[in-house]
């Protein structure tokens, strides 16, 4: 016998912004709209005509539909929708609302990665704001942070948060599922304009190989010029030991991110704030990511309240060469930010060598010196590297030089 | 006499009299001056007290039978004890089994603890609160289940309606942590310390007949005196005046949300970058977790450039009391404790001084300290596009909130609003506010999570803000933005009749709100 009652989304007195929809099908009798809500007095009458309209779109005829409501915009009671309509099997058709035009941005490989965030993929609350942050980009999380039985409704979710909300020029990013699920995973998230794909617990190049063609196959043709880049997550020690191979699997590929939660249970051993447990993975992954011209990614602070612990881990990071940071809270965003950008030592060093260099070019010189010592060109192109980094985060002009004084 | 609505200078429907009483529609801004002279309470003689100084009488029930309770008083109390009153309800309790009928509450704000007195706005016990209405009393009311109207006043038109005889206190209830027999009492010692007693200074001064309620009565003399013993009628003991731990406010621990702590942010920017934070300003935030974020911001960026604010003003916590013993505030002006830190700072720190809202809020002050003040953060259930700013509805029609001080703090150098754009679903910016309480051409800033708008005629701030990086936008953006979320909310329908009035500070009814019809 085919389900009769089927219910999606989340209700509860903690739950804001989101609303359980529950669908009962009948053999007769027509459409039957309970509206329960927070909001009822000011969107009632908006949220019994989106029900009907819903209805309609997937020709519900006989049936008890019931939302309980905290205050859910329209993409979330839509997806909430859509959700129950696909477990009763009624319709496969897709309801999809209106793409936002300045969600439609494109991406490139070279940009920073100091952060990203971490949002759980079944938690609308916490997705209207999150591209105020400033984070360098937004990951929606499908994998670790959404509940077994609730991962086809995030999926639907996720899409509608990619259409109709402003993530404010964020890398639109997405971690998808281990395996099959990851795959499945894509068919609905990638058409919406996704910039890169979070691949977790990765240890295969073939894995890789497959999500990026899969990635090539679901993409909508307005976006198809888009690039749609590849973060491997390193979590297992297998994962180290093939961290070039993985770095190298496909042109796609611009980044590594460590996991040092996953990793340190494969270990069998505990995550520590010296983190001396994952010293070798971490050189070794960033010494794989250096050799492949990709970006070392490390893995996330837990301890949201230590801002203080937060920034000796970054400078830590730093140290060893990692050029960004996971965050699992917006208030983590600027604490990285900081601490990856130059300080005012590094940015001096720099603008002395830039300048030498700049002015050695200018008398012809085929070498750069700094009073009586050599400047050797790798160095020269580190501080270059800063330079640039320091005027794209606006702490300095671009124009510095017109009133720089060595 | 029943009213007509005739439209104030505001361009809203205000009732002509308010429980038989001739009212007077609000004229704008600086415009009322009540004339005369000063309401006066009856004249006492020492000779009907006893000489040896004792009033204590042995129960509530017993000085309020003293005191000749009847059909139709105005009782008031204070919301020192906020959340852990336990005062309050006695009264009514009391007249309840007494049978009496028709009592006006003068409360100086109501609390969650305070809802049972439903019950009595439907049995006619209590006729009308004037005062704050709060979560269900304002429900009740809204639905209209109260006799009377209810006429909702500021902290400052608290005082202006004592004072110029606009409101009668008939007898003044004072829950006291500590007083002597005499009638002398204090804040800051006791099982129920609540640091200062400031909301009522004008009940004591002012009510025909005044009652000390006290759970821990020391020796004579009790020090420091914020009561003065010299206008108290009787004195009662009781087991309990307050539960501590609700004395301390539900909100007084800086907000986790990140949406709101970005407002804080954008808001302690907003004040450096505009000159506003600066050595010596005066300064004043209220307790909810984004004001109390605000300061905490504002506290790091002081200390950072080594400065200091001269005085902060208002409802104190723990984290102005960090300020004060870091040093980057000079003094604490208290009229209101909001957690235990800060009752406990009192006698610990010189420099925190208890100072009533009776001289920073009242329109019949010779001047007042809120014109003073620099920085003022206040908060809003809705702002409309001419920046007129609610506190006492929600979009919904429901009467929610008192006025607080909110009205005057208005009268602050720069009025502050930090607000999220939408809460759940609801749009905080609308085309016009359900319930105007203070004119926008008071409201000068409005920081949201998604930008900043400032008012068109505060040009120096304008131009206080060109190229900072700041993230400004006009208020007509920020509605816009909030719309295509939320989608436009409906407007509540109404009933005819009027439920409660709402004032400006100088006595003058500023809107009304209606009975709503569900």
């Amino acid at each position: 016998m085919s389900i009769r009652i089927a219910e999606a989304g989340n209700e509860g007195p903690k739950v804001r912004s989101d609303c359980k929809v529950i669908i009962e099908l009948r053999d007769s009798g027509g459409l039957e709209i309970n509206v329960k809500s927070k909001v009822k007095s000011l969107y009632g009458d908006d949220i019994l005509k989106q029900l009907q309209e819903l209805s309609d779109y997937f020709g519900l005829k006989n049936a008890l539909v019931s939302i309980i409501d905290q205050g859910a915009l329209p993409f979330v009671i839509a997806a909430r929708f859509e959700s129950v309509v696909k477990l009763l099997g009624i319709s496969e058709r897709e309801y999809l609302p209106a793409f936002l035009p300045q969600n439609k941005y494109s991406t490139r490989r070279d940009i920073f990665r100091f952060t990203r965030l971490y949002l759980p993929g079944n938690t609308p609350a916490m997705m209207l704001n999150a591209g105020l942050h400033g984070s360098n980009g937004i990951i929606l999380d499908l994998e670790d942070s959404v509940a077994p039985a609730k991962k086809d409704e995030a999926r639907l979710l996720i899409r509608n948060v990619l259409r109709c909300i402003d993530l404010f020029g964020a890398e639109r990013m997405v971690r998808i599922n281990q395996g099959e699920r990851g795959l499945e995973d894509l068919k609905y998230v990638i058409p919406q304009n996704v910039n890169l794909v979070l691949v977790p617990k990765c240890e295969s190049v073939e894995y890789l190989k497959q999500v990026d063609a899969s990635i090539a196959r679901c993409k909508a043709p307005e976006f198809k010029d888009h690039p749609v880049f590849l973060m491997p997550i390193i979590e297992s020690a297998l994962g180290v030991e093939m961290a070039f191979e993985l770095a190298k699997a496909t042109p796609n590929v611009v980044a590594l991110a460590i996991g040092l939660e996953d990793f340190t249970a494969d270990l069998g051993t505990k995550r520590t704030q010296e983190g001396t447990e994952s010293l070798y993975a971490r050189y070794r992954m960033v010494n794989a990511c250096k050799a492949a011209g990709i970006q070392p990614i490390d893995s996330v602070y837990s301890d949201v309240d230590n801002m203080d612990g937060l920034r000796e881990n970054v400078a830590s990071s730093k140290a060893l060469g990692f050029e960004g940071m996971g965050c699992i809270h917006p208030r983590q965003v600027p604490v990285i930010q900081e601490c990856f950008a130059p300080d005012s030592d590094e940015l001096d060093k720099a603008m002395k060598i830039v300048n030498a260099a700049i002015e050695g070019e200018k008398a012809g010189l085929g070498v750069v010196s700094l009073g009586s010592k050599m400047i050797d060109p790798p160095v020269v192109k580190r501080a270059e590297r800063t330079i640039n980094l320091a005027i794209n985060l606006n702490i300095i002009d671009k124009n510095w030089r017109d009133n720089y004084v060595s | 006499m029943s009213a007509n609505m005739i439209k104030n200078a505001a361009g809203r429907m205000v009732p002509d009299s308010i429980n038989g009483q001739p009212a007077v529609p609000f004229k704008g801004v600086g415009k009322h001056r009540p004339e005369g002279r000063k309401y006066a309470p009856p004249i006492p003689s020492c000779i009907d007290y006893p000489d040896d100084g004792n009033k204590v009488v042995k129960s509530l029930k017993e000085a309020l039978e003293l005191c000749g309770l009847r059909d139709g008083m105005c009782i008031s109390t204070h919301h020192h004890l906020r959340d852990g009153d336990m005062v309050s309800n006695m009264i009514f309790d009391l007249a309840h089994d007494k049978g009496i009928k028709d009592l006006v509450w003068l409360p100086s704000a109501s609390f969650p603890v305070n809802d049972p007195l439903v019950s009595y706005l439907i049995d006619g016990t209590i006729n009308r609160i004037e005062g704050s209405m709060n979560g269900p009393l304002g429900r009740a009311v809204s639905e209209g289940k109260m006799k009377g109207t209810a006429i909702l006043r500021s902290h400052g038109g608290r005082v202006q309606a004592i004072q110029d005889g606009e409101v009668k206190i008939d007898i003044a209830v004072i829950a006291c942590p500590s007083a002597d027999m005499f009638g002398n009492a204090t804040a800051t010692e006791g099982p129920s310390a609540c640091g200062v007693l400031g909301y009522a200074k004008a009940d004591y001064m002012y009510a025909d007949r005044v009652i000390v309620v006290t759970d821990n009565l020391v020796p004579v003399p009790c020090f420091p005196m914020l009561i003065e013993g010299n206008y108290v009628d009787f004195v009662v003991v009781v087991d309990k005046i307050g539960m501590p731990e609700k004395i301390v406010s539900g909100t007084t621990t800086i907000t986790r949300s990140p949406d709101r702590l970005l407002i804080a942010e954008l808001t302690a920017k907003f004040c450096e970058i505009t000159g506003m934070l600066r050595d010596g300003c005066y300064m004043q935030a209220g307790a909810g977790g984004t004001s109390l974020a605000i300061g905490y911001y504002m506290h790091q960026i002081l200390k950072a450039k080594g400065q200091a604010c001269q005085l902060g003003f208002g409802g104190t916590t723990k984290y102005m009391v960090q300020m004060l013993e870091e040093g980057t505030m000079k003094h604490i002006l208290d009229a209101q404790a909001f957690d235990l830190d800060a009752v406990a700072s009192i006698s610990r720190n010189a420099n925190h001084h208890h100072y009533p809202v009776f001289n920073a809020y009242n329109f019949h002050s010779k001047g007042n300290l809120t014109s003073m003040m620099d920085i003022m953060i206040l908060g809003a259930t809705e702002v409309d596009l001419n920046y007129n700013g609610n506190v006492v509805t929600h979009s919904d029609g429901y009467l929610l909130h008192g006025i607080g001080g909110w009205q005057n703090c208005l009268h602050a150098r720069n009025v502050i609003l930090p607000v999220p754009l939408f809460r759940d679903r609801i749009p905080v910016i609308v085309d016009e506010v359900t319930t105007l309480v203070g004119p926008g051409e008071m409201i000068d800033v409005i920081i949201t999570e998604r930008g900043i708008a400032i008012n068109p005629k505060r040009l120096d701030l304008l131009d206080a803000v060109k190229g900072s990086g700041l993230p400004l936008k006009t208020i007509e953006q920020l509605k816009a933005e909030a719309d295509a979320l939320c989608g436009i909310p409906k407007k509540p329908r109404y009933k005819d009749n009027v439920v409660a009035a709402i004032k400006w500070v100088d006595g003058t009814v500023i809107d009304s709100v209606r009975q709503l019809d569900i």
